[in-house]
């Protein structure tokens, strides 16, 4: 059972990606459904065993047997069945590999193949038919499985003395602080998961007494950041609460991972062995991912930097993948003469202007970025005429974009909504900024026009019969002048809308609810065309890709989930992390998605393959909003702890900390240049912060990128450009218009 | 890891609910007889659902983007738990739950009233809420933060404090230059917002107090309502200096409009106006957003003076200037109580200036009035101590008033005053002190000349708090007194204490404008030069002197009032020895203040706008006058001295 050895529990964590065929036929309409599902097992995080292709790799086919094993013990019959028929297994696969597939829980899957047993056994059920309607979650179905809380938890039934456990966790305490200053701090990490581990011993093995003197005596040690979790332990006194209750088998189930210097570890490892301290032994050996580095070891602050997730920080490898954060390139868009002579106002000056302007855009993209992936890696929607059209657009206004700096800063422009009676609760601007979208606890979904231009519906059928097709202006005439006002109101939902998000083309609109579905809602007729089902629990943000045609979802079922609008059912379920998926981004180049999480840990996620390439440690709350950098370069993200934190998503690491906020973050927003990110918060300001100094001051050190180790400077104070206070309305979302203008929103709150 | 957290941490996993709320409920679920380890059992198993339950309704909080967790939170938690929600707890604001104890328990219960449905039907319908709507506005322009209503006042009343109260730091004379200019560019964003450049010694940054062009509107617009002539733009003026929380850049000129204000308008009795600007005085009091502690320097100068000042109307039978003595004592009384602290001493130093003038028997009725209402609306502890014990000898006072020899109408009615007033302030305190027999020849021996009148008084404030203790235990509620309302002309100006009725005068701004203005409204345009002596000693009779020496046709008719004016036409000002009314009365040493208004009215108009952006009491001075003007062509027909 031993995980003690940098990266050798799982041989496959690299899976290689670029040898996945990149025309595997992921656009094709007809979602594979067998990928579909496949996805699912090989979710977490150490596992990189979801090949979704016809040939089934051997660790694939393990894994594929480990599900069916799962399955033919709970009897799912027909779900083996088919499952069998989809990966082409021999019906008698399942028997003399069976040994091997349980065997495969000594690995650091184990307990992941069986928490997402449940999972699988939804899908399945779905697939076969019975529909999403019959679909236990996936926690919920380990809650009821008794003998999977048994396997899950088995591992505490060996038991030593319970009135020794104070010794022993004393004892190690005692040797931490007196061992060399600088391995202190890196050995100071034990205390917590070990803390967490011997109490949910003590719990499972029914001393209560003891489990309550134990948390009493010690809680009070663990580090100021885990306080919310500690709470969840303390009120769990009985072994009966352990069933269902899903931080613990968060717990369970993930190994505590911890990065310790090969230095400390010996003498860790020494000071157990001399005192005989097997139960700490067994602890460390069984529940906790030692991840070994050569060299000196951290400092507090730095360890302090990337604590504080739910299940310690990331294991070095699952940074390793290259991640293509490139940019796209912008297709070649004729700009047509007779488009310019349409706006014959400052003709003159306009064909000079764009003239350079173009042939400068035009030089950019056509040197292929080499971080960039392939054009075609994602097969993305053609570009449409309108769409073309709002290209110019974009270019056009981008010519007249103010160049932003500390020195030059942004003006703001707040909406505020006024009598929503704490209401509201999403908010989303489209590209060109013409429109605003609000969800409501009400389940209701608005939006209004912010420019002159009123909405209006589309004539119904028997009026459109009688327009003539082949005028020019017939865009026009399909609108119905009567409908015209300034905000449309949209009814479907039966619960809050925790999320909304404009398509590209400023044609739809998709929102979350509370109600567990996703709908998309069309612009033209205000009505809901599609209501996706699948999450079953609260959806907690949904966002379009930015080449439209693809959303991603996250809620309540610590899912994500990949969808196009034409599909019913999800094309890919990104699963692994550990508690709620509170937030969800599209990667400018569309190839990954970034997913925050209450487990305070950030994952990207490749479009392709459903793998995780990324995970970010350090947030010390849920985390609330993420935000790409134009350039793709770069990630933001704040947290109920008040906290913007930067990452560098090619080396994987931590680029800066933005500290000022006293209160959620709900919103993160880069300028157009990527020059400036501006945060809300519920704290009711505004703040603006000067990132590219931020970059620039780290991107100088070559040491950090090659071990991982960042010092944080505290230079919060210097980065922050700007604070502005509301009067009373928390901010929820931030948006910079084409020309560098943010615009921010939130709802008045007396 | 702090010992508090870890005892909050030690109470979040101790807390379990009572054994006895199980048997309660089993109770109301009709179980009779429950064991106590199933109480136990229960209790501890049902508290853990409840912390699990609020663990995830708070997840619908934070979604929701809310700091209040509402009763919807708990019913998504209980969806999520596959439990049906708890229909029926719709309230946004309140838990509808009633606390009972008896026999030894405690319960919370939800109480179920009997509904007639007659009523409901009966009763109009609520308003529709309003629907929800969108307002844009700047926040932001370029990095500044614009001051509109919108946003937030850009300093609040801590930060007022600090930047006033925060001693001066000492720069070189070279850094002087940058630093100003960080200062200036700091502006209104909050300080974090730039203390970035290192090195930089951090000045105390220069309030500035530049007026936007809408504030200088504002301004203009708020202090020619608040002396105009219409009550209902008045009364909306003042309630946007009561509450506007973004005043602050505009309190020096308020405060100086106020001071100012009065100094001419006690030279030439003006009432109304000495109401309105009273009135101010009370708004900027109300605004909770102003650090008004740096300018009572001139504030309480100005309601000093429309206390105890000797004349304060031109027809002192007539007008009821004692309503506006009483009201700026209770301004007064009431900045005493917000502002008096151990290093500015203002109560005790406010105290003694009354008190001298009191005791100086050369002190006119009027004064005497101002000053005693001044004592009284200090507080129970004052009157005690300082007025009964001078019953006796004001009381001798006011007989030889009242029944002597008629001198004059002016001084009886003074004496009648203080007379009412005494007993009014008096009587309550005084029934306070003494033991119920009252008798009336024990008050004469005690009070003299008053005694008999105060004892019925007493008698009558028995009898009304004999009354109000009733109505106490009756509505076990505490009655307490509706504040004095911002209007003067209504409660306002009434009395001080105890259930009166509402309004003693109403003062319309019609009022002074009927009232004969001997001499005054004929003058032309550019007013009499003023010099207003705020100086007086134990010997001088006269508080406040002024001299108007009138440029041009008129004569003042306010030297004539003076009696101890010395009315020549040398332009400066004659100094009388003493303390004055002013702040500087607690001082020992003889002092001498010398206000004076530059020669002419225009010129000091033009020193002021050089100061001021705006122009402050110009415009809205002349506004004032010229309405006298204009209305009282009537008056003027009154022959002038």
């Amino acid at each position: 059972m031993a995980a003690v050895q940098g990266g050798m529990s799982d041989a496959d964590i690299e899976t290689d990606i670029k040898t996945e065929p990149s025309t595997d036929g992921f656009g094709n309409n007809n979602a594979n459904d067998g990928r579909v599902l496949s996805a699912s097992p090989g979710s977490g995080s150490s596992t990189g065993s979801n090949k979704q292709t016809a040939a089934v790799t051997p660790e694939d086919q393990q894994t594929l047997l480990a599900v069916l094993q799962f399955l033919k013990k709970n009897k799912l019959i027909e779900s083996v069945e088919i499952l069998r028929r989809e990966a082409g297994l021999p019906e008698n696969s399942l028997d003399p590999k069976a040994t091997e597939s349980a065997g495969a829980g000594s690995g650091g899957a184990a307990g992941i193949v069986d928490l997402e047993g449940g999972d699988v056994s939804s899908l399945l059920s779905r697939v076969t038919g019975s529909s999403s309607a019959g679909a236990q979650a996936p926690t919920k179905a380990v809650a009821e499985d008794q003998p999977d809380v048994r396997v899950v938890l088995s591992a505490y039934s060996q038991q030593g003395d319970p009135t020794l456990y104070e010794v022993y966790y004393s004892d190690l305490k005692k040797f931490i602080e007196t061992v060399l200053d600088c391995h202190r701090a890196e050995l100071s990490q034990v205390f917590y998961p070990l803390f967490v581990h011997m109490y949910l011993e003590l719990v499972y093995n029914n001393h209560e007494s003891e489990a309550k003197a134990f948390f009493e005596k010690f809680s009070g040690d663990q580090e100021c950041y885990y306080e919310e979790d500690l709470r969840v332990l303390s009120g769990l006194t009985k072994k009966e609460h352990m069933r269902g209750n899903e931080t613990l088998l968060d717990f369970r189930t993930s190994k505590f991972v911890l990065r310790i210097s090969r230095d400390s570890y010996q003498l860790l490892k020494r000071h157990l062995q001399e005192r005989q301290n097997n139960q700490i032994w067994n602890i460390i050996q069984e529940h906790l991912y030692i991840d070994i580095f050569d060299g000196m070891p951290r400092s507090k602050s730095q360890i302090d930097a990337m604590s504080g997730s739910l299940a310690g920080e990331a294991k070095r490898e699952a940074n390793k993948t290259k991640v293509y954060y490139g940019l796209l390139k912008e297709p070649e868009i004729e700009l047509p003469l007779d488009d310019e002579d349409e706006e014959a106002e400052n003709e003159e000056g306009k064909p000079k202007k764009k003239k350079p302007k173009k042939d400068s855009m035009g030089s950019k993209s056509k040197k292929q970025d080499p971080n960039a992936p392939s054009q075609n890696r994602i097969p993305l929607p053609e570009l449409k005429d309108s769409d073309k059209l709002d290209k110019i657009m974009y270019m056009k206004e981008a010519t007249k974009r103010i160049r932003l700096g500390s020195d030059n800063l942004p003006s703001v422009c707040f909406y505020t909504f006024l009598n929503a009676y704490q209401g509201l609760t999403a908010v989303d601007f489209t590209d060109d900024s013409s429109l605003i979208a609000g969800g409501f606890a009400d389940s209701t979904v608005r939006v209004w026009s912010v420019t002159p231009k009123k909405l209006r519906k589309v004539k119904s059928a028997a009026d459109l019969n009688l327009i003539d097709k082949e005028s020019d202006d017939v865009l026009e005439r399909i609108m119905d002048e009567k409908t015209a006002s300034e905000s449309k109101i949209m009814y479907g939902h039966s619960g809050p809308v925790y999320g909304i998000s404009f398509s590209p083309d400023r044609n739809y609109l998709l929102s979350s609810s509370e109600d567990g579905t996703v709908r998309l809602w069309s612009l033209l007729t205000f009505t809901c065309l599609v209501a996706y089902k699948g999450h079953n629990y609260p959806v907690w943000d949904t966002q379009f890709s930015p080449y439209g045609y693809y959303f991603v979802s996250g809620g309540h079922d610590r899912v994500a989930r990949l969808w196009a609008t034409d599909h019913y059912q999800p094309l890919r379920i990104f699963s692994g992390h550990l508690a709620d998926i509170t937030c969800t981004r599209f990667h400018p180049n569309s190839n990954y998605v970034a997913t925050g999480s209450s487990d305070r840990t950030i994952r990207v996620w490749d479009v392709l393959s459903g793998n995780c390439v990324r995970i970010f440690t350090g947030h010390k709350g849920p985390i609330h909003s993420l935000a790409f950098s134009p350039n793709g370069k770069f990630l933001a993200s704040g947290a109920t702890d008040g906290r913007v934190l930067l990452w560098d998503i090619g080396h994987g690491l931590m680029m800066g900390e933005l500290k000022g906020h006293t209160d959620t973050i709900y919103s993160l927003r880069f300028s157009r240049d990527g020059e400036i990110l501006a945060s809300g918060s519920m704290d009711n300001t505004v703040r603006l912060w000067d990132v590219m100094k931020a970059f620039d001051d780290l991107e100088t050190d070559d040491f950090t990128a090659a071990t991982g180790h960042i010092h944080l400077q505290d230079n919060s104070q210097e980065l922050l450009l700007g604070t502005y206070t509301t009067k009373s309305t928390p901010v929820i979302h931030l948006h910079f218009t084409r020309r560098n203008l943010l615009l921010a929103a939130g709802a008045f709150n007396p | 890891m702090s010992a508090m957290a870890e005892e909050r941490r030690q109470k979040h996993c101790s807390v379990v609910l009572p054994t006895e709320s199980m048997k309660a409920m089993a109770e109301s679920v009709g179980v009779g007889q429950l064991q106590e380890d199933s109480c136990v059992a229960l209790s501890e198993e049902v508290s853990y659902r409840i912390k699990e339950i609020a663990q995830d309704a708070l997840k619908f909080m934070h979604h929701g983007k809310r700091r209040k967790l509402t009763t919807s939170d708990i019913d998504n938690a209980l969806k999520l738990k596959n439990v049906e929600p708890l229909y029926g707890f719709q309230s946004q604001e309140f838990i509808p739950f009633r606390f009972a104890s008896g026999g030894g328990r405690e319960l919370h219960f939800y109480e179920e009233k009997e509904v007639d449905l007659s009523d409901i039907i009966n009763t109009p319908l609520p308003r529709v809420p309003l629907d929800v709507s969108l307002k844009a506005h700047w926040l932001s322009i370029e990095g500044m933060q614009p001051a509109i209503p919108e946003n937030p006042p850009p300093a609040t009343k801590e930060q007022q404090k600090v930047e006033s109260t925060e001693p001066l730091k000492v720069v070189k004379p070279g850094q002087e230059e940058e630093g100003t200019i960080q200062g200036k560019g700091q502006g209104t964003t909050t300080p974090d917002g730039k203390g970035k450049e290192k090195g930089l010694i951090r000045l105390k940054p220069r309030s500035t107090h530049e007026l936007s062009v809408e504030q200088q509107l504002y301004y203009k617009e708020i202090t020619e309502a608040c002396v105009g002539s219409c009550e209902a733009k008045r009364a909306e003026a003042l309630q946007s200096i009561a509450t506007d929380p973004g005043l602050y850049q505009m309190l020096p000129r308020f405060s100086t409009f106020i001071s100012e204000g009065v100094r001419v308008n006690v030279v030439q009795n003006n009432l109304a106006l000495l109401i309105y600007l009273m009135r101010m005085v009370k708004a900027l009091m109300d605004n909770p957003t102003l650090y008004l502690e740096k300018y009572l320097h001139e504030l309480i100068p100005a309601v000093v003076t429309c206390i105890v000042s000797k004349q304060l109307c031109l027809r002192p039978d007539v007008d009821n200037h004692w309503a506006l003595r009483d009201f700026a004592a209770r301004l007064m009384a009431q900045s005493c109580k917000t502002f008096s602290t151990t290093t500015n001493n203002i109560q005790s130093r406010i105290t003694k200036t009354f008190t001298k003038s009191w005791l100086d028997d050369k002190t006119q009725w009027t004064t005497r009035y101002g000053c005693i209402a001044g004592l009284a609306e200090l507080g129970p502890d004052v009157i005690k101590t300082l007025i009964i014990p001078r019953l006796a000898i004001e009381g001798a006072r006011i007989k030889a008033v009242m029944e002597g020899p008629v001198i004059s109408n002016i001084d009886k009615i003074g004496a009648e005053h203080v007379q009412s007033l005494l007993l009014k302030h008096c009587a309550s305190v005084i029934a306070k002190l003494r033991s119920p027999p009252d008798n009336v020849e024990q008050y004469r021996t005690e009070y003299g000349y008053l005694g008999p009148m105060l004892c019925s008084h007493v008698m009558k404030a028995r009898t009304q708090a004999a009354l109000q203790a009733q109505q106490v235990n009756r509505t076990t509620l505490t009655i307490t007194q509706p504040r004095p309302t911002l209007s003067v002309s209504q409660s306002g100006l009434s009395g001080s204490s105890g259930p009166r009725t509402p309004s003693i005068i109403k003062v319309p701004s019609s009022l002074t404008l009927m009232s004969p203005r001997p001499g005054t409204p004929s003058q032309p345009s550019p007013p009499a030069t003023k010099y207003i002596v705020m100086a007086t000693s134990a010997g001088a009779a006269s508080t406040q002197q002024v001299i108007t020496l009138s440029s041009s046709q008129s004569a003042s008719p306010v030297t004539s009032t003076v009696p101890s004016a010395t009315s020549t036409l040398q332009p400066l000002v004659k100094l009388e020895p003493g303390s004055g009314p002013g702040l500087t009365a607690s001082r020992p040493l003889q002092k001498y203040i010398v206000v004076s208004l530059p020669s002419s009215a225009s010129s000091s108009l033009e020193t002021k706008s050089s100061v001021l952006p705006t122009s402050i009491s110009s415009s809205s001075l002349d506004g004032g006058m010229k309405l006298e003007r204009s209305e009282s062509p009537g008056a003027s027909t009154q022959s002038p001295h």
